[in-house]
């Protein structure tokens, strides 16, 4: 066991892991932060997407030693306050979720896109989304939500 | 009931539970209760909800409703209350939303077998189920709120209306919020049991068919909304199973101490087939679950190979013993010995996987004197509402408290709750710590439970002007009404049908899967008629037009398809539209646009068109979400999905090997149109999923002139067609 100490949504979490124990594990099993999901653990589905010093990184494939180190981790509680970053709220009106599993991964992941690239074509929204996967097929809508929120002009500042 | 009048005294509820707030709703008025045989069931639920059945009203006029059913993403946590608050004329702002307690004497549908009343969230049955219990209910909350009005007021009820949860007296100009209400509330001694002509009509719903956003989205996109793999309790420790590949395998495990020794373990429980490790944190369990070795019996499944077994299927529709008659309306016998023509064809299906994007997983807490026990779970419930826990446990039902969660998808694998009984099984080994049992995402692959693989023989005839005369359906496979539903052609009027089911077990776990019998057999069934079409040289619209003479709600689907889609506007070069028709519940006739890289063998749906007729639409935007869903959910399993078993073993493990369509590969475009009707509302959720296998077939039979006859149509599969 060994102590780490992580930067999660501007504050400091300590936990106290086995070496090399996955992020994700840390963030969901010993913090609580359970928005960000588990669904594959190879990285092939995207439902564990956070970003880390604003990248966005499958948590399922880090190791905490690797992230303990300053490292500034962003998962979807600390996206906003009040569930209105202009991403949710797009989403919302959207009504893009169904079963819901996959969008705390959908949505940080179309998070970095904007960040990115604020006015992205409809071919480079698929190619940047094409990692994350949805069973209930919501992937139209999840298009339309993030076109609406490009059209939102503070969707960069956040 | 009169039993119900006299074991609880409406007005001694009420006033034991005023105070802060006062609720209505009280059990015994609405007519789940009534209809409740035992009135101890009644008293007891009064007494651990003594806040309930269907309704909480405060002060500040918040307006509490339950919805009964399982939410995985289709829309129950809205539909229900919407069509409750409806009736009861509540202002929907003032509405929340909770899961109702699972307890199926109270909040269960009558919509099953006569005399039952399960909670059981399958078969897109739960707003057609729903429908008329949640109208009633809604009704008499709003009945409770007027006559307390009228007393208060001293008016005649008969003077009072009511509207957004307002009670309004025109006479005296009088006007009070529900809300207000709740220091006056008295229970009418007597309540109607509202009749059709009592409540509101469709016309005039103010909620109902309109788009409201759904309730519980909020919480779906900041990360808060619960499901059970998100339950975290003080003390729990954590499960795993380590189950093999082989289904009905029995494991001995050959390194016990080693594992004991492992850190964090702090037991192992074996199972039948099954080796369970309980440890301090998820890691140490999945570590030590890694590190077993175990050897695993043969079983039922050792031998079995899925895409060599065909050969034995077809031998098996070939014998002249019938199997189990499912359909036999004239005679096809005699329709085929004075046919001008016989078509027969075979199409395939093999295994596919529910790939719900959370894995299962269940967290249980047994008393310590292993008396009682909470279970958390995201279920679709089930027969039995407590989900096997108090068999395992040997405790009264009434003893175990189920929590539901949100679903993180169910697609039927949600109905069968294995995994509830698993973990059951664990916490009961370490009671009272609580235990969070989660399959890994190998586990859910190769522990499936799949849709079964199956073989579709049909034989049609024609008479000499091309009228279809005979309909056989032989459907081979395992697994009864999985493989065997959706034979019926109620909607095509064909003179001579014949369905029956031939058994073909290969002890492989098998399990509703979206649509279940839909999927093959609306595939087999609407290919079959494009094929015959094509040789006859017919218009598939003109063929089905034909054969829906007698069914104007199906016919008015597929004119309306044709004319969203542009079916007799052909294609630009290098695409073509396939159409197919489908009732699950609803009516849907379906078109899809697609193109083919001939070098590669992909396919491409570009566009998908559908025209439903789903009785009265509670959310008409939800069920476009619906359609939505269910046809990419369609595309995937048709073009991608496939699960192998070679030798009773599951090849396929995890998302890199079992692929689901992403977005790159979806259509352009899905587009709904919903035909309006103020009929009873029919389930939506499997109506379009097996409309794509079909209607992709059918456009690439118009494209190429080659039938696809085997799901999935993998490249391989489009190239073997494309050079045939």
């Amino acid at each position: 066991m060994a102590t780490f100490q992580l930067d999660i949504n501007n504050s400091k979490h300590k936990v106290e892991v086995a070496e090399g124990t996955s992020l994700l594990w840390v963030l969901r099993e010993h913090l609580g932060l359970t928005g960000t999901k588990y669904s594959c653990g190879i990285g092939q589905c995207g439902a564990c997407m956070v970003h880390i010093d604003n990248q966005p990184v499958r948590a399922c494939l880090l190791q905490v030693d690797n992230y303990a180190d300053g490292q500034k981790i962003k998962t979807i509680e600390g996206l906003s306050q009040n569930c209105d970053h202009p991403v949710q709220r797009a989403w919302i009106e959207a009504q893009a979720p169904q079963c819901g599993y996959c969008q705390s991964g959908q949505i940080m992941q179309a998070v970095a896109l904007l960040e990115n690239n604020p006015n992205p074509t409809r071919e480079e929204i698929k190619t940047y989304m094409n990692g994350i996967l949805c069973r209930c097929g919501t992937y139209l809508r999840i298009i339309k939500a993030i076109e609406l929120a490009a059209k939102t002009p503070t969707s960069i500042e956040n | 009931m009169v039993q119900t009048k006299t074991e609880i005294s409406r007005r001694k509820f009420l006033k034991s539970s005023s105070g802060v707030a006062l609720f209505i709703g009280v059990s015994g008025i609405l007519p789940q209760l009534i209809s409740c045989k035992d009135p101890k069931k009644i008293k007891e639920q009064l007494a651990q909800q003594p806040l309930t059945a269907w309704v909480k009203l405060s002060e500040d006029g918040l307006i509490t409703i339950y919805n009964p059913a399982a939410e995985m993403g289709q829309g129950s946590m809205t539909s229900l209350p919407l069509i409750f608050a409806e009736e009861m004329d509540a202002d929907w702002s003032m509405v929340k939303v909770e899961f109702s307690p699972q307890e199926s004497e109270i909040y269960g549908s009558p919509g099953w077998a006569p005399g039952s009343k399960l909670m059981f969230t399958v078969g897109s049955r739960t707003t057609n189920s729903y429908y008329q219990v949640m109208r009633k209910a809604g009704a008499q909350a709003r009945y409770v709120l007027m006559s307390s009005a009228a007393k208060h007021w001293e008016v005649p009820i008969e003077e009072l209306t009511t509207s957004n949860s307002h009670v309004l007296h025109g006479k005296t100009n009088q006007k009070i919020s529900y809300g207000a209400l709740v220091p006056f509330l008295e229970m009418p001694e007597t309540l109607p049991d509202f009749s059709e002509a009592q409540l509101k009509n469709p016309k005039d719903f103010q909620l109902v068919g309109k788009d409201i956003p759904r309730t519980e989205i909020p919480a779906k996109v900041d990360g808060s909304a619960m499901f059970a793999i998100d339950i975290r309790l003080p003390g729990m420790v954590y499960g795993v199973l380590e189950r093999g590949k082989l289904h009905g395998s029995k494991p001995s495990l050959t390194n016990e101490n080693e594992i004991l020794a492992m850190e964090g373990v702090l037991k192992i429980i074996p199972l039948d087939y099954a080796i369970g490790i309980v440890a301090k944190n998820l890691e140490q369990a999945l570590n030590a679950k890694q590190s077993l070795k175990i050897d695993w019996s043969e079983s039922k499944a050792s031998g079995h190979n899925s895409q060599e077994v065909y050969s034995t299927y077809e031998k098996i529709a070939s014998q002249k013993e019938k199997g189990k008659v499912i359909i036999e309306i004239g005679d096809v016998a005699k329709a085929k010995r004075t046919a001008a023509k016989t078509y027969e064809v075979d199409y395939k299906n093999d295994y596919v996987y529910h790939a719900q994007m959370e894995p299962l997983n269940a967290v249980v807490q047994v008393a310590e004197d292993g008396g009682s026990a909470e279970v958390w779970v995201g279920s679709q419930q089930g027969t039995d509402t407590k989900l096997g826990v108090p068999k395992i446990l040997g405790i009264a039902s009434e003893k175990v408290n189920v929590h539901l969660q949100y679903l993180g998808g169910g697609f039927g694998r949600r109905s069968m709750n294995d995994f509830v009984e698993e973990c059951a099984i664990l916490a009961k080994e370490m009671a009272p710590l609580p235990v969070k049992l989660i399959w890994t995402r190998e586990d859910d692959v190769t522990y499936g439970a799949f849709r079964p693989l199956s073989l579709q023989r049909l034989t049609v005839n024609t008479d000499p002007e091309g009228n279809i005369t005979a309909f056989s359906h032989a459907v081979v496979g395992d697994g009864g009404n999985l493989v065997a539903s959706a034979v019926a052609n109620d909607h095509y009027d064909i003179p001579n049908q014949f369905a029956e089911w031939r058994e073909a077990s290969n002890g492989i776990r098998l399990k509703h899967w979206r649509a279940v019998g839909h999927g093959p057999n609306k595939f087999a069934i609407e290919s079959m008629l494009d094929e015959i079409a094509w040789k006859q040289g017919t218009d598939p619209l003109e063929l089905r037009r034909k054969l829906m003479a007698k069914a104007p709600r199906a016919l008015a689907t597929l004119e309306k398809a044709a004319e969203i889609s542009q079916w007799n506007t052909p294609s630009v070069e290098g695409r073509a539209k396939g159409m197919a028709f489908v009732e699950h519940g609803s009516l849907g006739t379906g078109v899809c646009e697609i193109s083919i890289d001939r070098s590669t063998g992909n396919i491409l749906v570009h566009h998908f068109w559908i025209a439903l007729d789903a009785g009265v639409v509670v959310q008409p935007d939800n069920v476009k979400a619906q359609m939505e869903g269910g046809i990419i959910m369609g595309i995937s399993s048709v073009l991608k999905e496939q699960i192998t078993i070679v030798d009773g073993q599951v090849q396929q493990s995890n998302y890199h090997d079992y692929n689901l369509l992403r977005m790159q590969e979806i259509p352009e475009s899905i587009e709904t149109v919903i035909l309006e009707s103020s009929e009873i509302p029919e389930g939506v959720g499997e109506t379009a999923t097996p409309m794509v296998a079909c209607a992709i077939a059918n456009a690439f039979l118009k494209l190429t002139g080659k039938p696809l006859r085997h799901l999935p149509f993998s490249p391989e599969r489009v190239l073997q067609a494309l050079n045939s």
